[in-house]
């Protein structure tokens, strides 16, 4: 039980992070309007949970010009992916273990 | 605890659909353009064969008229078929409160029309050059290849469909006499039974 505790990671508690990475591990890459529209949050609210994973080193971003307007695209790191793929594994065993 | 990962878990497949797949299919699409088809194909036959010499069946030359007729016929034929998925689509969309026009709506229709236009095109030559009963068939395999191509980027459904049209296309260049007739019924049965099925299914 211990083990599998350790193994669920703190960054994807929250469920808009959670939601901004299962979206990231299937695409390509995801823009930030893109995002907000399929959470459905406010601007602010998803740009503090895009920092906060990518202070953890499971995002990243580049700057795109569509015409004139800027923009920004979010990709999941091979950490990110990673990270992701151990938390639903845990999860997995949490459930299968009840 | 559980209760919260179990949530967690529906979180996850509801988000990986949602930015990959265009579920807002409707099934009224489906039915309507199936029926267009069965009409269409109803209208070819009788413009075809109207004074078809039966004895020589199968060898039914295309005069210029009635080239000109047919391919006005199968121009209706589409028109009307896109005209009637979008606006049943857009109906949809509206209903799920989804946008109609965003990345996963472009990358299903991309991934779509890539097979379909080169089918189309080699349909046109082949009609062009005369060899109109191998129409059916490519059009049918074409029309398939497209489906399960899309299928990754919408509803699973689709990629069965697809499957069903491929093998009625083969049929359909094996029973070449029969090639209007799978023809209809892939374009246009099959077409209104999965419409049905999938309204069902996902009808709000």
């Amino acid at each position: 039980m211990k083990e599998v505790l350790k193994d669920l990671d703190k960054a994807f508690e929250n469920r808009i992070r959670l939601g901004i990475m299962s979206a990231l591990v299937v695409n390509e890459g995801v823009d930030f309007n893109t995002l907000k529209e399929l959470l459905d949050v406010t601007d602010g609210n998803l740009a503090s949970h895009l920092k906060s994973l990518e202070k953890s080193g499971y995002i990243s971003y580049k700057k795109e010009f569509l015409g004139r307007k800027p923009n920004t695209v979010y990709v999941a790191t091979a950490a990110g992916m990673e990270a992701f793929k151990r938390h639903i594994k845990a999860i997995e065993q949490l459930l299968i273990r009840h | 605890m559980e209760e919260k990962y179990v949530k967690d878990l529906e979180q996850i497949r509801d988000m990986m659909n949602r930015s990959t797949r265009f579920i807002s299919l409707s099934g009224w699409s489906g039915v309507s353009t199936g029926v267009i088809a069965l009409v269409g194909a109803f209208v070819g036959y009788q413009v075809v064969f109207a004074d078809a010499d039966y004895l020589v069946y199968g060898a039914v030359g295309l005069s210029g008229g009635l080239l000109r007729d047919l391919l006005l016929i199968a121009l209706g034929t589409l028109v009307l078929s896109v005209i009637c998925a979008l606006f049943f689509t857009r109906r949809q969309t509206r209903k799920q409160q989804q946008p109609a026009w965003d990345a996963q709506t472009k990358r299903l229709l991309v991934n779509l029309l890539i097979p379909l236009v080169a089918g189309g095109l080699f349909a046109l030559m082949l009609l062009l050059k005369g060899f109109v009963g191998m129409l059916p068939s490519v059009t049918l395999l074409f029309y398939g290849l497209a489906l399960v191509n899309a299928s990754k980027y919408s509803l699973s459904e689709i990629r069965s469909l697809g499957l069903i049209e491929m093998v009625l296309g083969l049929l359909a260049f094996q029973f070449i006499g029969y090639g209007l007739l799978l023809w209809a019924f892939g374009f246009g049965l099959v077409q209104v039974v999965y419409g049905v099925l999938i309204q069902k299914k996902y009808a709000l």
